[in-house]
């Protein structure tokens, strides 16, 4: 385990209730795979197996008042967010219940009460709307921070180049977050970047940055920590590499030929989750029936999601022109 | 017991085919285990099973394509703890909203009737504005009967504005002819015009030897009075009448882009009005008509006719028209067909010719009879056969 | 080249200034940031520079570089950051230089600004104004004269409006900015130097509605933006041969005054559509279309429009010219509706 040099505070109750976090992503993550070969959830299912230590790692170090931009991987981020699980799993059934009305769906999760911004699908697309949203803190005199987060494969888009350059150029308080799992889809980073060093890049544009083992959650929340402060502190942007693995595919559905199930297995021996664990139990830290406990409230909490969900209901077709614009109580 | 079933791997997944099994019954599964390999479209995906429990049975064959939802092996589960096991629920497609009545403004949709009047009605298409149209059918006004200044003879509303329109709303069929000779005369200039643009016309004359005829007229008015003669006129009708019995391609209407023969011949004869009208009221069952009783029934008309008193039907029924110029007017008379029939017979005043009989030449009373007639329905062919049956038929006008 | 051109009905008031369409919009601009604090502008050279077309002129030294900002070449970051910004508290008006460089913010505007109210289930809007210089005829070859406005006239989510007079261009950005969902406002580049009086106590304008800019009998002749004057021309030459047409400028292209539309071709019976866009897939297909679906019945010629050429727009004058609809085409089109040579 890395030095855990100074913030994360190292309490049993901190490890376990990160521990919980990544463990309920998990199961729900799982829940949604079984879900959608039902056929309950439809379109797009992007999971999020494997990284969990990020989100878990930086959210919880964010204040209620600072901002989440994120991607179609985003129920992990949603989660711990604090987004219901309940409304989460609705959306994906597409029910009115959802916290998008059930017209987003898994890759459109959107929580204003929690200031999540979504639930992106246009990869890179995201990165302006994060500078916008700091750009209207930063001259409303706010201290407000916005978190965006995004995967490797946006880095290769225009909209990543133009956003880092704003952000730094304007002197705005965004931590970029890059997810980098290695592949975008099905391209691996090597063939899609002459430069595969992430944080180097936002160097280049002048944005203080670093790189942190994305498979260890301690890691990223120390790192989390240190670029939160500093981004609070200077108002300006900062960049935080996790390098970090996806366990499961893309998406649903896709035959993983783009890479060798020996690196899968690899990579599975660092499973944030497991290695955490592992971490703790070594240490003392938690016993079997904390885990038990865990695991339980866990399953219950999905149970009961799952039960919320299914029993939601569908948008009455004819609201599907509501809200297209604001609604001043004229259809 | 739970079945673990084909699952959908993605939006565009319908079907798989299991190339396999990575357990056989027996096996002990737990949630989350890869428990087969599936080809799909996008290559081998391993798939995993949510359930707990022992492979019972497998269900379905190495390299079977099935569908998403199909039941691949049956599980026995175990006992699970209080949360409840997440049964392999069949897969529930999501219940229909129930369908909501359209919430779209009415797109205006005005029935177009096509207005019950009975002259002439439209067989083929005129072309018109829809506020013309309208305008027409407001009016009861039939757009036969309209002449169109735009474009391509097309009929505009102030053309509608510009008809005078008919005496009584559209409903009835029977309609009475005023003495508005205007009206007349419009209303034929719109057939006329529409006659010509819309029916390929072919001629075809024919010059009939009526010497008999005429002598045998002479016979039978000898023992009559004025007013129960027989004249040429009613001869010549009979003997078309009777000519479309073997040519019905003559007798009937054209409409809606085909021809209806008609089982009735009724002729419409031409008769003209003392200050420019003009009109072709049929006399019905002409074919079956006595001469005599078909001489009244002219006289009749004629007289009706002088004093504006003739039926809708009389108007709209002809199947043919026969057009004669009587004793004054020209040898050969070609005429306009009246749609929506598809023949007109002309028949030119009789004048004394010299002809040739048995070998020498002599005097004869020659008629010249014409048939213009509606290609579509016609040709040359026929219509000289319809014209030399009606020659061969004045030739025995006793039996007419 | 500056015309003097009166909005027609318009009478000028007392205290009315002579003005141009480009003074209009640094008006409009500089009374919209000094009544509301969450305004700013945003664009390529909007500040130092001036404006590429010298709208905002003047600006930065009024209120400064952080409400009047410079942005680098980066359409889609600016205009991303426009729509986040706007979703935070601000109130932007991002200028993209011209429609044919808001090609590269189109992703930003489809996807995230027009869809992110309906798609949050109503939690999220973005009410930013987007403004853009459009249209042909300063001779600026195919990459620079694109007429897009009914393109982006044909997505949801958002309003998108063509000023073509002194009085909209001054009065229709505060009402913009009020509006809680995006609008997109499209300035014609042959109207910045036109020339005309407005009152001095000229403001806000309604958004949404047409105007009948000149009202007549025999035939309806529909536009938007910098056609409009070409169209009022042609009505002009139109008179002079007995023909009384109704000039209708649509001023807003999403959402399309119907009511206008129908009441004057139900009055006319004739319609003729004059629209910068392409001909194929154009606004004036579906004004065309609307016609045919609400007033058929009233019609008594076909639908006639007058659009730019199926081709890239040529730089050579004479071309350019033959390219976009001109009075004579305009003029052409009416007498042929008319059944007059």
């Amino acid at each position: 385990m890395s030095a855990l040099s100074d913030k994360p505070h190292l309490s049993r109750a901190h490890m376990l209730d990160l521990l919980r976090h990544m463990i309920r992503i998990r199961r729900f993550e799982d829940k949604c795979a079984e879900l959608y070969t039902q056929e309950k959830i439809r379109g797009f299912l992007h999971l999020y197996d494997g990284e969990e230590a990020v989100a878990v790692g930086i959210i919880p170090v964010l204040e209620k008042r600072d901002r989440i931009v994120a991607t179609y991987r985003e129920h992990g981020h949603a989660l711990v967010r604090g987004v219901p699980m309940s409304t989460a799993l609705a959306e994906m059934l597409g029910k009115q219940e959802g916290c998008s009305r059930g017209r987003g769906g898994s890759m459109h999760l959107f929580d204003r009460a929690t200031n999540f911004y979504g639930g992106n699908a246009i990869v890179g697309g995201g990165l302006p709307l994060a500078v916008g949203l700091a750009l209207a803190d930063h001259m409303q005199g706010h201290d407000i921070v916005t978190a965006c987060f995004f995967g490797e494969g946006a880095v290769a888009e225009g909209e990543f180049h133009e956003s880092l350059n704003l952000a730094a150029l304007w002197g705005l308080p965004v931590l970029f977050v890059c997810e980098n799992n290695l592949y975008a889809m099905g391209t691996a980073l090597a063939l899609s970047e002459s430069e595969t060093d992430i944080q180097r890049k936002a160097s280049c544009y002048q944005i203080s940055s670093e790189a942190v083992d994305g498979m260890d959650v301690v890691a990223v929340e120390a790192a989390a920590r240190r670029a939160i402060h500093k981004v609070r502190e200077t108002g300006k942007p900062y960049f935080l590499e996790c390098r970090t693995y996806r366990l499961r595919a893309h998406s649903m559905f896709d035959a993983q030929l783009y890479r060798d199930k020996g690196e899968v297995e690899a990579w599975r021996q660092r499973d944030p989750i497991t290695r955490f664990r592992s971490w703790l139990e070594t240490n003392h830290m938690i016993h079997a029936d904390d885990l038990t406990r865990i695991e339980a409230e866990v399953a219950s909490e999905i149970a009961e999601a799952v039960a919320f969900a299914e029993a939601g209901t569908w948008e009455p077709v004819e609201e599907l022109t509501r809200f297209i614009h604001e609604d001043r109580g004229v259809r | 017991m739970v079945d673990f079933r084909m699952p959908s791997l993605g939006a565009d997944m319908e079907a798989g085919t299991l190339v396999e099994w990575l357990v056989k019954p027996g096996d002990k599964v737990n949630r989350g285990d890869v428990v087969a390999i599936v080809e799909t479209q996008k290559g081998a995906i391993e798939i995993e099973i949510f359930d707990a429990g022992e492979v019972e049975q497998i269900l379905v064959d190495l390299n079977a394509k099935v569908p998403v939802g199909t039941p691949l092996a049956r599980i026995r589960t175990e006992r699970e703890p209080a949360a409840g096991p997440p049964k392999a629920a069949p897969a529930a497609a999501p219940p229909t909203a129930p369908v909501p009545p359209p919430s779209a403004r009415p797109v205006p949709q005005p029935v177009l009737s096509v207005p019950a009047v009975s002259v002439p009605s439209a067989a083929g298409r005129r072309r018109a504005s829809p506020a013309a149209r309208r305008l027409a059918e407001q009016r009861g006004i039939d757009l036969a009967s309209v002449a169109g200044s735009g474009t391509a003879g097309a009929i505009l509303r102030a053309d509608v504005e510009r008809h005078p329109g008919q005496a009584a709303p559209p409903t009835v069929a029977k309609r009475a002819i005023g003495l508005d000779l205007d009206a007349m005369r419009t209303a034929i200039a719109a057939a006329m015009a529409r006659s010509k643009r819309e029916i390929p016309h072919y001629y075809l004359e024919h010059q009939v030897d009526v010497t008999g005829c005429e002598q045998w007229l002479a016979r039978t008015n000898a023992a009559r009075p004025p007013e129960t003669r027989l004249l040429l006129g009613a001869v010549l009708i009979k003997a078309v009448a009777l000519a479309t019995r073997r040519f019905p391609a003559f007798n009937g209407f054209y409409r809606d882009g085909k021809f209806e023969q008609s089982p009735a011949v009724h002729v419409g004869v031409a008769t003209a009005i003392r200050g420019g009208g003009l009109a072709a009221p049929a006399v019905h069952d002409t074919d079956r008509l006595a001469l005599d009783d078909l001489m009244t029934r002219m006289r009749d008309l004629i007289q009706r006719m002088r004093a504006g008193r003739i039926r809708g039907s009389e108007l709209s029924d002809p199947t043919i028209t026969v057009s004669s110029l009587g004793e004054r007017g020209v040898e050969t008379l070609y005429g306009v067909i009246y749609p929506p029939q598809v023949a007109i017979v002309g028949i030119g005043k009789v004048v004394v010719r010299p002809w040739v009989i048995d070998g020498a030449i002599g005097p004869r009373s020659i008629a010249t009879v014409t048939l213009a007639g509606d290609h579509r329905v016609s040709d040359g062919h026929a219509g000289a056969l319809f014209l030399a049956e009606i020659g061969h038929l004045l030739q025995e006008p006793d039996k007419l | 080249m500056s015309r003097g051109r009166t909005t027609p009905k318009a009478a000028a008031e007392p205290a009315a200034a002579e003005l141009t369409y480009r003074d209009a919009v640094r008006e409009a601009i500089r009374d919209a940031m000094r009544r509301d604090h969450r305004v700013f502008l945003m664009g390529e050279d909007v500040g130092r520079y001036g404006g590429c077309y010298a709208v905002s002129k003047g600006l930065l030294a009024e209120f400064g570089p952080e409400r009047i900002r410079d942005t680098p070449l980066s359409e889609s970051g600016f205009t991303g950051a426009g729509i986040g910004a706007a979703m935070a508290g601000m109130r932007p008006i991002v200028e993209l230089m011209t429609v044919n460089f808001s090609l590269l913010a189109l992703d930003q505007i489809l996807n995230t600004a027009a869809t992110v109210r309906h798609m949050s289930g109503n939690q999220f809007g973005a009410p930013l104004v987007i403004r853009m210089a459009t249209g042909a005829g300063r001779q600026l070859a195919a990459q620079h004269s694109h007429s897009l406005e009914g393109w982006y006239a044909h997505i949801p989510g958002i309003k998108v409006l063509a000023p073509a007079t002194l009085e909209d261009a001054r009065g229709m950005l505060w009402t913009a900015l009020q509006d809680p969902d995006p609008v997109l406002i499209f300035e014609n580049v042959m109207l910045y130097n036109m020339t005309g009086q407005l009152a001095a106590d000229a403001g806000a304008v309604e958004i949404g509605k047409a105007a009948v800019r000149r009202a007549g009998r025999d035939v309806t002749l529909i536009t938007y933006g910098g056609s409009l004057w070409k169209t009022l021309d042609a009505a002009t030459a139109l008179a002079a041969e007995n023909i009384d047409a109704e000039v209708i400028d649509l001023r807003s292209l999403r959402p399309l005054d119907d009511a206008t539309i129908m009441a004057s071709v139900s009055k006319t019976r004739r319609a003729v559509i004059v629209d910068e866009g392409w001909r194929s897939g154009s606004l004036s297909a579906e004004i065309g279309m609307r016609i045919v679906e609400q007033a058929f019945w009233e019609l008594d010629a076909p639908i006639a429009r007058v659009c730019s050429e199926e081709v890239p727009i040529p730089y050579p004058r004479h071309l350019e010219n033959a390219a976009i609809p001109q009075v004579p085409k305009i003029v052409a089109a009416a007498k042929a509706v008319l059944g007059r040579a």
